[in-house]
């Protein structure tokens, strides 16, 4: 199964005195269909983990490989495209624009894709009925409870349809029972193969993924397949 | 993947696509940006908005005004007067009585019409009046052609002609006529002039060329000297001249209408009495419209400011575009336009508020209001220049967060 990302002795280094050392020889794979939790206590890399991942941060060394090429070479204008066209994103805090509406903040999703207006809005109201919102398109923010919140951003996330769902901390500002329906519901849209990764301290998302990478003071300390699919897919 | 292939390849082969952003969405994005801050918006935007509201209306007042001075000149200010002026003893030196026949004959004088001050007459409404009560009315003997020269026209009655010069009648100008309650001229209006009656026939709309015209009552020249001893000097001429040839015609004025004593004749040109109290209003034009260029450029302060703030606020909306796939670029533009848009609708509302202050005060002073194209076009050119200065900064800051660090700020 070819990786549709990979990361290749990755170190990331923040200056200052002492330097921070957030991530440190990391190799990591990422197969179609993947479905990693990122667990670790704070402070253990996971979001610059999760931000090299998503190519919001450049590693100090390594290399990230997308698809089959590094993006060390690639112009801003360029690692752009890659996000706009093959990541998405989910984060604690939801980061919806709160005067749009469900649709428009899907569509937010597809501004920099391209197609129209009323393209990108046909696509948000696809995207928001795969999460179960097709009853919420014109409600704003916040006319929404957390857990609507959360499915609105994963709808925006998922528009594009792109290969890997990056998401930090995605039940952190959730109850348990709607956490699950978030987890839950990540895991089914991994099922036509994006990958998912998902940061958490949370151990009951841990166990619903099939991949868990353990970090510690910025290095993988381990990576297990417990899930079903690890029996299909053979070790990393 | 074959090595040395080209970044751009690479990306293709990546991405499928470039990140895509259409004028459109620009627009779009930078006015929901703003709805959602709308009293801020509406209130930084005010700034730029007066002050080109300011300098709209300036500018409209002033080419309303202008365009009815034009009006008034009526052609092109070709308007000369002759006056007596004083010989070398200070003593007063009439025209001669020639000088009006000698005017006629130069070759570009169109027409020369003359009148005779009489120094010493009154006008009152009655003999009851006191003497003293002469309401700075004067007592003017004039020709009949005397409106034709200075495009002058009849607001209620007729003017003098050759029959009524020789009769006790009497045509009042404009201010004249108010000062002495006379509105309407029905056969048997009266005024007592110079110790008689004198039937008024009547009443001259303003001569914004001769205003002591305006404050006249006018008689004829055969009754003037018949009557009130003006001897038949007259002591103001006014004549047309050829539009081409009015300073040839001025230069040799004076030894046509005395030769006599040339330096005892004052030649003057109206229209450049009020082409200089034109200039002097034009002197305050300049002036508002400086005030109105501090105001613009406070009020782009005041957007430059509210977009600082506002990046600062946004720093995770910038973050979140930036993961869903905004370019540095793309921020830009959507900070830009977004002041673009507000400097934009500042300078809609100047220009509008401009142009109904022109035509207020063009209505409440009797003139047909102009609103220069040129004031409109400079001032949304003013706003659009002010919406990018402002924007510039603030712009390439939002460009420059890093999108990782905007996404922790939260």
């Amino acid at each position: 199964m070819t990786a549709v990302m990979l990361l290749a002795g990755v170190t990331k280094t923040y200056p200052g005195s002492p330097p921070v050392h957030a991530l440190v020889s990391v190799n990591l794979s990422i197969s179609a269909g993947d479905r990693i939790a990122v667990l670790g206590p704070s402070g253990s890399g996971k979001t610059t983990l999760l931000h090299v991942l998503g190519t919001l941060e450049r590693p100090t060394t390594g290399a990230v490989w997308i698809g089959g090429h590094e993006v060390s070479g690639l112009t801003d204008a360029e690692l752009s495209a890659v996000r706009a066209y093959r990541l998405g994103f989910v984060f604690q805090n939801f980061y919806l624009l709160d005067h749009l509406d469900a649709v428009s903040n899907v569509a937010l999703g597809l501004l920099y894709w391209g197609g129209s207006h009323r393209d990108r809005a046909s696509a948000a109201i696809d995207a928001l009925q795969r999460v179960g919102l097709g009853h919420r398109l014109a409600h704003t923010p916040g006319q929404l409870s957390g857990g609507e919140k959360q499915r609105v951003a994963i709808a925006r996330a998922l528009a594009a349809r792109p290969s890997v769902l990056l998401a930090d901390e995605p039940t952190g500002n959730l109850d348990s029972a709607t956490g699950a329906e978030i987890v839950t519901l990540l895991a089914q849209l991994a099922d036509d193969g994006t990958a998912i990764v998902v940061v958490t301290h949370d151990g009951g998302i841990a166990a619903a993924m099939d991949r868990q990478v353990l970090m510690r003071d910025g290095r993988v300390i381990s990576d297990v397949r417990t899930g079903q699919r690890a029996g299909l897919q053979g070790s990393p | 993947m074959i090595a040395g292939a080209g970044v751009r390849n690479a990306t293709e082969q990546v991405a499928g696509r470039k990140s895509r952003f259409r004028l459109a969405d620009a627009v779009r994005t930078a006015t929901v940006g703003l709805r959602s801050r709308a009293l801020r918006a509406a209130l930084s935007a005010l700034g730029v908005a007066v002050g080109i509201a300011a300098a709209v209306a300036v500018l409209g007042i002033s080419a309303s005004s202008k365009s009815n001075l034009l009006a008034q000149l009526g052609a092109e200010g070709n308007l000369l007067t002759v006056s007596a002026g004083q010989d070398f003893t200070g003593g007063p030196a009439p025209l001669p009585l020639t000088a009006e026949g000698m005017i006629g004959r130069i070759p570009p004088v169109e027409s020369v019409t003359a009148t005779g001050y009489l120094p010493n007459a009154t006008v009152r409404r009655t003999a009851a009046v006191p003497t003293i009560n002469t309401g700075g009315i004067s007592v003017l003997a004039v020709q009949p052609n005397l409106l034709a020269t200075l495009g002058g026209s009849v607001a209620r009655g007729t003017f003098l002609n050759r029959a009524t010069s020789h009769a006790q009648a009497v045509v009042l100008g404009a201010v004249a006529a108010q000062t002495l309650g006379i509105s309407r001229v029905p056969v048997g209006t009266l005024v007592y002039l110079d110790g008689q009656y004198f039937s008024v026939v009547g009443i001259l709309r303003p001569v914004p060329l001769a205003p002591e015209i305006d404050e006249a009552a006018l008689v004829g020249f055969p009754v003037a000297n018949q009557l009130l001893g003006l001897g038949g000097h007259p002591t103001e001429l006014y004549l047309r001249a050829a539009p081409d040839q009015v300073t040839a015609v001025n230069q040799v004025l004076p030894f046509t209408a005395n030769p006599a004593q040339p330096e005892a004749v004052q030649v003057s040109r109206p229209s450049d009495v009020l082409a200089a109290r034109a200039a002097a209003k034009n002197a305050f034009t300049g002036l508002f419209l400086g005030l109105g260029a501090v105001v613009v450029l406070v009020g782009g302060l005041g957007i430059a400011n509210i977009m600082v703030i506002s990046v600062l606020e946004r720093r995770t909306e910038v973050g979140l575009r930036r993961a869903l796939g905004a370019t540095r670029r793309q921020v830009g533009v959507q900070f830009l336009a977004e002041s673009l848009v507000l400097s934009l609708l500042g300078g809609l509302a100047g220009v509008g508020l401009g142009a109904l202050a022109t035509v207020v005060y063009a209505m409440t002073a009797t003139q047909t209001p102009v609103v220069p194209l040129s004031a409109v076009a400079a001032g949304l050119a003013v706003a659009l220049s002010v919406g990018l200065l402002a924007g510039a900064y603030p712009a390439s800051r939002a460009a420059r967060l890093a999108p990782a660090d905007a996404l922790r700020a939260s």
